[in-house]
């Protein structure tokens, strides 16, 4: 069965302005008239904007009470379509609908509903608040969902971890040629490397020390290049094994150049061996080494921006990803792929725990989410060529109260501690920022020469 | 004997949901539709579209060939179920063949009912439940000067429009004391009625027919006062009475209908029933009733096919409430819920220069029924406010004067 795109609304941005109504009806009818829009923003006494729009439902109520086999369900696009030639204006489907998204317009004389405009909805086009999104997600599962998953079906991670997600997609993604380094941490621990003398995965796969996963895999891919086969050396890794102990042999196989795709999986400590603290933890962060009582208040430390470390390495291609942004990691993951054939390519992705983090396992991706929108990590990606380049907008931030107070590792925050998390934040974007726009200025003079 | 882990028995909108259903839960386990119609199935509803030419019957078919073969569903068309060994689990059809089924669903729907009026039995007359009656009458539809209607019914007022349309004097018998009676409320149904008799059809309401006799090119009818009305194409359309004959001798206990709980399951292990044929829970009274209307077809095919699979994610029915859609002459009249309740508190607007009119019925502040006539609203919404029991008390104002937008914006809130 197939995924299919959909538009998103998030009633929180909407303003009521309307443009995405005029936006919709100038293109189903020619005017501007928000009554003929097949979308349909509410004002909401007092409280926001609510929606009517039809959902291009996946068991549609509006086709299973169709009597003239006029609705049906595109399988290719998802997209439930009406057939005027065979409609007979009995509004029965406006019967089977609870969304209100198929409706009678008495000015076209039948009904009406949307048709994602044909892969390019205007309403989203239109929506200047990101009010509106066109999830297209579901390509990424149409596309991958047919490869072959090389991991072994059961992974043992904790409840809602987002890893198991993250590893079979890049292995996916990756494909069959090549060999796996996990070093210690969550992923093996996982069933990644196996057990009882079996691997987890379908390539080959091989436990290095902490200390010595990025020069192993670069002697890896050095001997199957002379032996003339294209294979990806691929690092699975956490953050401690990446930006504490392993951090050595990574800074010097990223400074040789190596052709090694390294995925750094940030959970921000040392989470399968008791939840430590490492380099990447954050400030104020509860962990079992920064604890919370008397004395202590958690990590007293700032975490060390490790991709901005690899950044300065000169790879070949660095980014940062979420599990909430799919798409951006797909395109990304590609990038970083096609770069580790002629180079280092690193990859660090945000990986909340919901073990160690303490929230409920179900929230690992609203979690994913709240770090991105409110700031706390920022999405961004960096080749040589092009300088570094945001990929997920900076300029509407939501309050970062939103995030922390989402984790249980920092309740115990005073506003000293948020107010600090904050500025250091700051500074962090404020670096970012100009490394983007001396990005875009070297873009700008290329393009003048 | 064939054999099938599941069988259904009808192919209308009940059995294709039920079939939907199982097979959200069940991709393997062996289904079989059997049908009494020659060809794949096509909904009862659609049939006054193919009298008025609107719909194209090569085109009305809900699903082809292609859909079954994917389904993995074998297919018998052409013959009805004949009868029933419970204890066997045995189902024989009128050609002779057997099946043998664990689990079966009886969506037969339902045949016209046809009044005791003397004489009828001698006069040919149409009746319009399946795609040949349909085309037959279509056929005929041509070439009749003086028509006459008996029953005032959704089919009967449709088939009524195509004869004025195509220029026939027509007579509509409605022996209750409106149009659309079951359907809609008495002012509604006055302006229906009042828009046929504008086109020149005649609308005899609370009206009985003493007898009908044969007359050369057609046929004359006697009323208790003793007029006389001729007639060269008579359709009898005084409703319709549950396909159950098979039921003899089967132990499956049937009143109007074949009596069924809140998942569709009938007196006997192992069988359901959905749609038209089946009396299932009312939302508003504890005794059972027969609803054929199509949205309760669908909840009830869905209800039984996700039980009939032991699908996890099953819910009781939540009882039939009446709901109808209706396009006459260009303008629409649509009703959901019921239209008198005790202690209820009814809002009419109407504008009698345009003929808008809409009747909300509160009970409690929530919302019992909503009637209208060329005042849309969204009937599926308006649904799930009378099956959820939505307190409107705090949009109360809001939802007379505007209850699209208002009912919208609360289905909104209540989804996310």
């Amino acid at each position: 069965m197939a995924a299919y795109e959909t538009i998103a609304f998030d009633a929180a941005r909407c303003n009521g302005c309307g443009d995405c109504m005029s936006a919709c009806a100038q293109a189903k009818t020619g005017n501007f008239e928000h009554a003929s829009s097949r979308i349909q923003i509410l004002p909401s006494a007092n409280d926001g904007f609510e929606l009517a729009l039809c959902r291009q439902c996946g068991d549609p109520g509006c086709v299973s009470v169709c009597p003239a086999a006029a609705l049906e369900k595109d399988s290719e696009s998802g997209v439930i379509a009406w057939d005027g030639t065979k409609c007979v204006n009995c509004l029965l489907c406006t019967v089977g609908c609870t969304y209100a998204g198929i409706a009678f317009d008495e000015r076209a004389g039948h009904v009406v509903k949307c048709d994602l405009c044909g892969g390019r909805p205007e309403c989203v086009k239109a929506c200047s608040e990101g009010a509106l999104r066109h999830v297209k997600s579901a390509r990424i599962y149409n596309r991958f969902g047919a490869l072959e998953d090389l991991f072994v079906p059961g992974l043992a991670g904790c409840q809602g971890c987002n890893t198991e997600l993250l590893i079979r997609h890049v292995l996916r993604a990756v494909g069959p040629e090549t060999v796996v380094a996990a070093p210690p941490g969550c992923i093996p621990g996982m069933g990644t490397v196996g057990y009882n003398g079996k691997t987890g995965t379908k390539v080959p796969v091989f436990h290095p020390l902490l200390t010595n996963t990025a020069s192993m895999l670069a002697g890896v891919r050095r001997t199957y290049k002379r032996k003339g086969r294209d294979v990806t050396a691929l690092a699975l890794a956490g953050d401690g094994g990446t930006a504490d102990v392993g951090f050595q042999s990574l800074s010097g196989a990223a400074e040789r150049g190596e052709e090694i795709l390294y995925v750094c999986v940030d959970n921000e400590g040392y989470m399968n061996t008791g939840m430590q603290r490492s380099g990447c933890t954050p400030f104020g962060a509860w962990t079992s080494t920064t604890p919370v009582g008397e004395r202590s208040h958690g990590k007293s430390r700032d975490a060390k921006n490790l991709p901005l470390l690899m950044m300065m390495h000169r790879c070949a291609f660095v980014a940062t990803a979420s599990t909430a942004f799919m798409e951006d990691l797909y395109a990304k993951l590609a990038k970083a792929i096609e770069a580790s054939k002629h180079g280092f390519a690193y990859l660090h992705i945000y990986s909340p725990c919901t073990s160690g983090w303490r929230f409920p396992s179900q929230a690992n991706i609203e979690v994913a989410r709240k770090a991105v929108e409110t700031g706390f990590v920022m999405l961004w990606e960096y080749a040589p060529e092009d300088g570094l380049r945001f990929t997920q907008a900076i300029d509407h931030l939501r309050p970062l109260g939103e995030y922390l107070e989402a984790l249980g590792k920092y309740r115990h925050l005073d506003a000293a501690q948020v107010a600090h998390i904050q500025a250091q934040l700051e500074k962090d974007l404020g670096l970012l920022k100009e490394l983007a726009a001396r990005g875009a200025q070297a873009d700008a003079r290329a393009l003048a020469s | 004997m064939l054999q099938a882990r599941y069988l259904l028995v009808g192919s209308s909108h009940a059995a294709l949901e039920a079939l939907a259903a199982i097979r959200m839960h069940d991709a393997e386990g062996s289904v079989l539709l059997a049908t009494r119609d020659p060809a794949p199935p096509y909904s009862p509803t659609v049939l006054p579209y193919v009298v008025s030419g609107k719909s194209d019957p090569e085109r009305v078919r809900l699903r082809g060939a292609q859909y079954f073969d994917q389904q993995n569903v074998a297919l018998r068309c052409g013959s009805a179920l004949a009868s029933l060994d419970t204890a066997a689990r045995v189902a024989r059809f009128a050609d002779g063949e057997q099946v043998e089924y664990e689990r079966l669903l009886l969506a037969t729907g339902a045949s016209p009912a046809i009044p005791p009026i003397a004489g009828l039995k001698q006069v040919p007359f149409h009746v319009l439940r399946t795609l040949e009656d349909a085309v037959r009458l279509r056929t005929a539809l041509g070439s009749a000067k003086q028509a006459v209607v008996l029953g005032a019914g959704l089919i009967g007022m449709h088939a009524a429009e195509n004869l004025v349309n195509a220029g026939a004097e027509t007579t509509v018998i409605e022996m209750r004391s409106q149009v659309l009676p079951g359907y809609f409320d008495a002012q509604a149904a006055g302006l229906i009625a009042q828009a046929f008799a504008q086109r020149g059809a005649r609308v005899l309401c609370g009206q009985s027919v003493m007898s009908v006799a044969p007359r050369e090119n057609g046929f004359a009818l006697k009323l208790p006062g003793g007029e006389r009305i001729p007639g060269e194409l008579l359709l009898v359309a005084t409703g319709v009475r549950p396909a159950i004959d098979y039921l003899a001798g089967s132990g499956i206990a049937a009143d109007q209908g074949i009596l069924v709980d809140r998942r569709m399951r009938t007196s006997a292990a192992n069988i359901w029933a959905a749609g038209d044929v089946a009396q299932a829970a009312s939302f508003y009274r504890d005794a059972p009733v027969v609803n054929g209307i199509l949205p309760n077809a669908v909840e009830q095919g869905r209800v039984a096919g996700m039980d009939m699979a032991e699908d996890p994610g099953a819910k009781d029915y939540r009882g039939a409430v009446p709901i109808n859609t209706y396009h006459f002459f260009g303008r629409q009249a649509l009703s959901v819920g019921v239209d008198s309740v005790d202690g209820g508190e009814t809002s009419v607007h109407f504008d009698a220069q345009t003929g808008r009119y809409r009747k909300i019925v509160l009970r409690d502040n929530r919302l019992a029924g909503i009637f209208s006539v060329d005042m849309p609203f969204d009937a599926g919404v308006m649904v799930e406010l009378v099956l959820r029991r939505v307190d409107l008390g705090p949009v109360k104002q809001a939802f007379l004067d505007d209850p699209r937008q208002t009912a919208r914006t609360l289905m909104s809130k209540l989804w996310r």
